[in-house]
């Protein structure tokens, strides 16, 4: 059977390669060329502009190391990455459960816009809207008081409560499109058969709902960890003060200091480490698969 | 019979093409490399400039210092006309990246302030590199709804009254200088790193968040979300004039740092005429009140400029009085070396926040 299965790919190969071609194409132009020569950058004592001296050195990587400045931003970083994942999961997959499970038809294609709606706005003008909800005497602040009895004063603009609030804004709809398919490829009559067998409500979600829709999380919590580790333009809007994370040094380097051998370290760095995380997170998370 | 029409054909296709290159000619292109909404790409005054010498303007722009040097560096012979800040120049000239001015060519050069034509960091071996614009300060700027009567002293800053209610800009050099200040010593020579870092890390729970650009600061206000913070004096006359808040500029009794934009050719230049018209027209009187009217700008280096102002107005009376000249301290180049460090320092104050 896997004998068969390899010759056919084999088979497939040559015909596919017409349709292959143009993403490779792609991708080496556009991804692994600028990337090679980030690679270069990060190796380099200064850019190699016009009249520029430059030479080879480690100095951007142990710049790293020699500072407790980065380190004490990555783990930061992580940190947000895992806390917003989280948060995804808590709202994302019941959301994705309902879509895929309890409602159908009409009721189902709104629903499914609904969350998809999101993604056809700019990312820019979300964070901005945040900002005029959270602030104090904005949209939540004027409209609890307007309902409450009491007076309360809500200001959560420019804290890290409002980080995490326009991140996973920004990345629940990844975690719920991943665990609606995921969800709604499990057949229904396998849950019928859990329950029949006299196992609770809880038990199947625990023993058959779970495990099977596992890929969809995993998946959906990659697509949102990697990103938002290295995101930098929520965490400066909405983070005020306490908005410096990774991504935003990585930012400045580029940007302010225009230092780009230092950021492009910064960034494999950053890359080596959300590797490692996700190659010893893959065999935990596929027996749990 | 053919041959004549053939011929016919191309000659007039030729003429055509002369023709078109002629208008071409005439309408030389000056290119200009500068902050965004900075004066030079003001609508009205590009077609003034436009319709009076028949050069064609065309306007490109940074975001940081680094960011122009990198411009000019990486594309030579592109720019025309580069507004470099005074303490950069050394470097670009260093650099061999901006030519020598004529400044003979300016009718209105002769009216600049002789200090600010004369500044070290514009005239290299007697020769012109830079064309003295317009200065202005980094000084206070407060919220006019928050105060009965306006502050004097840079504390201010410190007083409990506006915790989470202060803002400074997230740029290194800006805010190691205004810690100097605010300790008592020279922008240009910091001795004691110690009484800055000390000074910033007290004023760090106080600030609300950092700007970046005059709009941050503009909504901050507007939202009414501020009491006080860091601003520039052309950037504050221009939310007031143009923007119609309610922002007030305050030049603390310790001092504020103050800065020179100039104009420069960069080498390799392919229109040097249209530059020094463009310049010469950017330091003229007229150009510069109509800015200020209309707009809102830091102070004229060009004494007659400034003089053509109404008496009472702030870039004459204020920014324009001895008392306020005696405070200020000019920013002096800034080396890479000092620059890292200051960004260390600003960093890690950054980070011991969270």
């Amino acid at each position: 059977m896997a004998d068969q299965l390899a010759t056919g790919s084999r088979r497939g190969l040559r015909p596919a390669l017409p349709l292959l071609l143009p993403a490779y194409l792609w991708l080496t132009v556009a991804i692994f060329l600028p990337l090679s020569a980030m690679v270069f950058f990060s190796f380099m004592t200064d850019l190699p502009l016009a009249g520029k001296e430059w030479a080879f050195t480690l100095g951007n990587y142990a710049a790293f190391f020699s500072q407790s400045l980065y380190s004490t931003l990555l783990f930061a970083s992580l940190r947000l990455g895992l806390e917003v994942t989280l948060w995804c999961v808590v709202i994302g997959y019941p959301a994705a459960y309902v879509l895929a499970k309890v409602l159908k038809g009409r009721s189902r294609e709104a629903i499914f816009l609904l969350v998809i709606l999101p993604f056809w706005s700019n990312g820019l003008v979300r964070i901005f809207s945040w900002a005029m909800v959270l602030r104090e005497g904005g949209i939540l602040d004027t409209a609890l008081n307007a309902v409450l009895p009491f007076k309360i004063n809500i200001d959560l603009m420019y804290s890290y409560p409002a980080v995490i609030i326009g991140l996973v804004h920004s990345y629940v709809p990844y975690m719920v499109l991943t665990c609606y398919l995921t969800l709604q490829a499990i057949d229904d009559s396998l849950i019928e058969a859990g329950r029949s067998l006299g196992a609770s409500r809880r038990q199947v979600l625990r023993r058959v709902i779970i495990p099977l829709s596992m890929p969809g999380l995993i998946a959906g919590s990659a697509l949102i960890f990697v990103p938002v580790v290295g995101s930098f333009m929520e965490p400066r809007i909405l983070g005020g003060r306490t908005g410096t994370f990774y991504g935003t040094v990585i930012e400045d380097q580029f940007v302010a200091v225009f230092n780009w051998p230092l950021g492009a370290a910064l960034s494999f760095i950053l890359l080596a480490v959300v590797l490692i995380i996700l190659a010893l997170a893959a065999p935990v998370l596929r027996r749990a698969g | 019979m053919r041959m004549p029409r053939l011929t016919a054909f191309l000659a007039a296709t030729a003429v055509f093409v002369s023709a078109f290159t002629l208008a071409a000619q005439a309408a030389e292109e000056v290119h200009v490399l500068n902050w965004k909404g900075y004066g030079a790409d003001e609508p009205w005054a590009v077609a003034n400039f436009e319709k009076a010498t028949g050069f064609k303007v065309v306007n490109d722009f940074f975001n940081s210092e680094q960011e122009m040097l990198t411009k000019i560096r990486t594309n030579p012979g592109l720019y025309d006309v580069v507004m470099i800040n005074a303490a950069f120049n050394d470097q670009a000239m260093a650099g061999k990246l901006i030519q020598p001015i004529d400044v003979s060519k300016l009718s209105n050069y002769a009216d600049i302030a002789k200090d600010k034509a004369g500044s070290p960091m514009l005239n290299h071996d007697g020769k012109v590199y830079g064309v003295p614009w317009v200065w202005g300060l980094t000084a206070l700027a407060i919220n006019d709804k928050s105060f009965d009567k306006p502050p004097t002293s840079i504390a201010e800053m410190w007083n409990p009254a506006h915790k989470g209610r202060v803002i400074i800009r997230d740029d290194a050099v800006e805010a190691v200088q205004f810690g100097a200040i605010a300790s008592g010593q020279n922008i240009n020579d910091i001795k004691d790193m110690e009484a800055v870092k000390t000074k910033l890390t007290s004023l760090m729970p106080q600030i609300k968040t950092f700007w970046s650009s005059e709009n941050d600061w503009n909504q901050m206000v507007a939202s009414n979300q501020i009491d006080i913070g860091t601003y520039w004096s052309g950037s504050a006359d221009r939310a007031k004039t143009h923007f119609k808040l309610p922002v007030s500029l305050v030049i603390p009794q310790e001092g504020a740092v103050a800065w020179l934009d100039a104009f420069s050719i960069p080498v390799g230049s392919k229109n040097v005429a249209g530059a020094e018209a463009f310049i010469n027209y950017m330091i003229d009187p007229k150009f510069y009140v109509e800015w200020v009217t209309k707009v809102g700008a830091p102070v004229s280096a060009n004494t007659k400029a400034v003089e053509a102002l109404p008496e009472d107005a702030f870039n004459r009376k204020v920014m324009g009085s001895p008392e306020v000249a005696k405070r200020i301290q000019f920013q002096a180049p800034v080396s890479d070396e000092q620059r890292e460090k200051y960004l260390a320092l600003w960093q890690e104050l950054k980070v011991n926040v969270k």
